[in-house]
């Protein structure tokens, strides 16, 4: 158990909707959500198809603890292929949604070809329905969760949906559930909005169950008490949320700064965690207003903040005078290091205006803060942006073009193709920070090594949320490394990306692993599931989904040339704090990661590595 | 001791824990909808409260059920329904002021808190002791300590 065992299909193309069981020798394989949807993706769809063409599928996947009494289960995955990258997409998000499309009885719905017209898939149980949503077209995520909730009379639908800039074909469009929670990467929200699907309202009754209830809840309340009495899920995330590494990184020097023309910003403290419960503006009040959890969360790191009433983008603008999702750490750094903007307020409405039109703060402050090196050089002027003096440092030009690129108009098209594609437009791709398409996030690979090689390996693009040996390399978990070696590092990385495939598979959320190991996940999935999963088994399935990942990339046309650094990374040493006159050092460490990995010289998994894994 | 739940919102993050808690003690299996407390999102404001029977001394339902059908446990004090004469008539959500009994459908009767007969799973489950399970007499005891805390006797002492 664990797994309903049934998953949805739906055919954009012709309208149906049909209930089919769960491939269960996969499930044994690969556990479920990211590794599970892979599988699927793999099997029925091209990895070389035009990801924006009906041939492309998403699949909203959860795992077997996904809604049960396991700390964190709230956790989904969206698995198509990325329209930003061109390689395997997977973005998980929280929230409330993932366990109630569990509890309506459905492992995973796999949505397939395009609608001749908006629509929006109901889910009340057994009872699926895709309705017309030419209304709802032009709305944006808030107004979406609102008139649905209206319209079914049903204040307990949970929905997940895309924004404007989804519609409009923004690269980096996220799928946003229950109002502020994001599938976040890659552009999945632009796959949705490519099929004419403008959200999933969802109802569940029939709840979950696990194979031995009372094993799971012991093993459940003792993986609490861990999390409890960790410093980091027990104390920093819940006071500070992720926003706890804003300072640490800084001083560290790896904090990308001005499109990481620098390592450490000047403005950091001011955007900050700490800064966020300090009192400001007209209304002397803290940003923060409280923390907030997902779905079965006893950790609780989100951020609920408020605009101060008296800052310029809300004046006149009730609309954004309440609370909602905050800043966490990924998008405090992308909408302000990277454009060096410090207003915690500006910043906050930006985020705002992300979550509204639903779009990744990561890749939309990355590629601004190109766009502001290529406007300091007069290579992008005032003529390209209606005016706006894109200007390293200036909130007016954060919140005008966060508002640009929510709707997908004016200068906002260019920033919403992404930085690749922006910089290569203006003749300079150098300029560019991205890894197979996809921006990097906050964590200068110049001043932590290990996540050189991270970025570099990403089977999604340049992402934290692969193998975040930050854990090691700056806060010493499990144990400490050195942040400028890359002695080790391959070895690290690879256990962090077999360790973090496994754990994404399960249902629950990654940050628990500040406080838990894998060891710590067997008991809960082995006394939930069918069959016997042992920390082997689980460890397994972890490196089974990295090399499929792999696969799929192979075959879309992706080579070890792509498992690269912008030049930035590679020649531009670090001009202050600890890392001075560092770069990263990749190719010390990529040779070691593909003979750990089993893979040959160019990246590719070798004969023997695919047959140990049964691939 | 009579003991009675204590709720602070202002500790609730909205987990859920509590609802999953509550319908796995009651029903085995975890499903909020099946839940007897629930928690309430005000998003605007970022608040979550957490919701659901104060166990009335006289209570409403009790006094409305034609069945006789909701009992007081002599332990624990909480009003119970007895499935056995619940006919499912629903007038006690009806005279409920607080809406916290509520039909089944599934199984045609009422379903309310009955305190897990003096071990609630909910005040169990929470992480943040938003709910707590304490001396009936003395919920505000907390709170009381509290501000008993921020009076400011230095000032006092040396007047
Ligand atoms: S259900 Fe309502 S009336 Fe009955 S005991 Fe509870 S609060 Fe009182
Ligand atoms: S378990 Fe506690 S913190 Fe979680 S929703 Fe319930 S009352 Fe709130």
């Amino acid at each position: 158990m664990g797994w309903h065992k049934k998953i949805l299909r739906v055919n954009l193309t012709n309208g149906s909707c049909q209930a089919e069981p769960l491939n269960m020798e996969w499930a044994a394989e690969y556990l479920g959500q990211r590794g599970l949807a892979t599988k699927y993706l793999l099997e029925e769809i091209d990895p070389k198809i035009d990801p924006l063409s009906p041939d492309n599928k998403l699949i909203f996947a959860t795992g077997p603890l996904t809604g049960t009494a396991a700390s964190t289960s709230a956790r989904y995955s969206v698995i198509t292929k990325g329209p930003l990258t061109g390689a395997i997409a997977c973005s998980n998000s929280g929230g409330y949604f993932g366990a109630e499309l569990k509890f309506a009885g459905w492992d995973m719905i796999i949505f397939e070809g395009k609608a001749a017209a908006p629509v929006y898939l109901y889910v009340n149980d057994d009872e699926v329905e895709l309705l017309p949503a030419a209304d709802l077209w032009g709305k944006s995520v808030w107004e979406t969760d609102e008139i649905l909730h209206k319209r079914h009379q049903d204040p307990l639908l949970r929905v997940s949906a895309i924004g404007v800039s989804g519609e409009q074909g923004v690269l980096y469009a996220c799928i946003v559930n229950d109002l502020h929670r994001a599938a976040g990467r890659s552009g999945v929200g632009t796959v949705m909005g490519s099929k004419n699907l403008k959200a999933i309202a969802v109802r569940g009754g029939k709840g979950v169950r696990v194979k031995d209830p009372a094993r799971f809840m012991k093993a459940v309340g003792e993986k609490k008490q861990i999390l409890a009495e960790n410093a980091v899920t027990g104390q920093g995330l819940p006071t500070y949320g992720t926003q706890v590494l804003m300072n640490v990184i800084n001083e560290v020097g790896a904090l990308p700064t001005h499109n990481a023309r620098d390592v450490q910003f000047n403005g950091a403290s001011d955007i900050s965690g700490e800064a966020m419960h300090q009192p400001r503006g007209k209304e002397n009040k803290p940003n923060l207003v409280t923390n907030q959890a997902c779905f079965g969360c006893t950790i609780a790191c989100g951020r609920i903040s408020r605009i101060d009433k008296g800052h310029y983008t809300v004046t006149n603008r009730p609309g954004y005078w309440g609370a909602s999702g905050g800043l966490e750490y990924e998008a405090a750094w992308a909408l302000g290091a990277a454009t060096g903007v410090n207003d915690l307020d500006a910043l906050t409405f930006a985020n705002f205006i992300c979550n509204e039109q639903g779009y990744d703060p990561i890749t939309f402050g990355s590629t601004l803060g190109a766009a502001m090196e290529l406007y300091e050089m007069g290579v992008i002027t005032d003529a390209d942006t209606g005016g706006v003096a894109l200007k390293f440092g200036s909130a007016e030009a954060l919140t005008k073009m966060a508002e640009q690129v929510g709707k997908g108009e004016e200068f906002g098209k260019i920033l919403g193709l992404g930085s690749k594609r922006m910089c290569e437009k203006y003749g300079h791709p150098e300029l560019s920070m991205t890894v197979k398409g996809q921006e990097f996030p906050a964590y200068d690979p110049r001043g932590i090594q290990g996540m050189g090689l991270t970025y570099a390996t990403s089977n999604r693009g340049a992402c934290h949320l692969r193998s975040y040996t930050v854990a090691s390399e700056i806060l010493g978990i499990p144990e400490k490394t050195d942040p400028l070696a890359t002695e080790g590092k391959a070895g690290l990385v690879k256990a962090f990306q077999d360790a973090t495939a496994a754990v994404d598979s399960t249902g629950l959320c990654l940050f628990t692993t500040f406080a838990w190991s894998l060891d710590d996940f067997q008991p809960q999935v082995d006394a939930a599931c069918d069959g016997d999963w042992s920390l082997e088994r689980l460890s397994e399935v972890g490196e089974r989904i990295w090399n499929m990942e792999r696969q799929f990339n192979l075959a879309a046309g992706f080579t070890g040339k792509d498992d690269t650094l912008p030049k930035r990374l590679r020649k531009d040493a670090a001009k202050t704090g600890p890392a001075l006159g560092k770069v990263n050092g990749l190719k010390e460490m990529l040779p070691e990661y593909y003979q750990l990995r089993g893979w040959d010289e160019g990246g590719v998994p070798t004969a023997e590595t695919l047959q140990r894994l049964g691939l | 001791m009579m003991r009675s739940l204590s709720i602070s919102p202002d500790k609730c993050t909205g987990c859920l824990q509590c609802e999953m808690a509550c319908s796995y003690e009651n029903e085995g299996v975890f499903n909020p909808s099946r839940s007897r407390i629930k928690v309430f999102s005000f998003e605007r404001e970022g608040r979550h409260v957490p919701y659901t029977c104060t166990q009335c001394s006289d209570a409403w339902c009790r006094n409305a059920c034609p069945t006789e059908a909701i009992g007081i446990n002599a332990a624990t004090g909480a009003k119970e329904v007895n499935e056995g004469l619940c006919v499912g008539c629903k007038v006690c959500t009806i005279a409920c002021p607080f809406g916290t009994i509520n039909y089944n459908h599934a199984t045609g009767k009422v379903i309310k808190c009955d305190l897990c007969g003096g071990d609630p799973a909910c005040a169990k489950a929470c992480p943040t002791q938003a709910i707590v399970y304490v001396d009936a007499d003395w919920t505000g005891y907390d709170r009381m300590r509290n501000w008993a805390e921020r009076t400011d006797n230095q000032s006092t002492a040396q007047a």
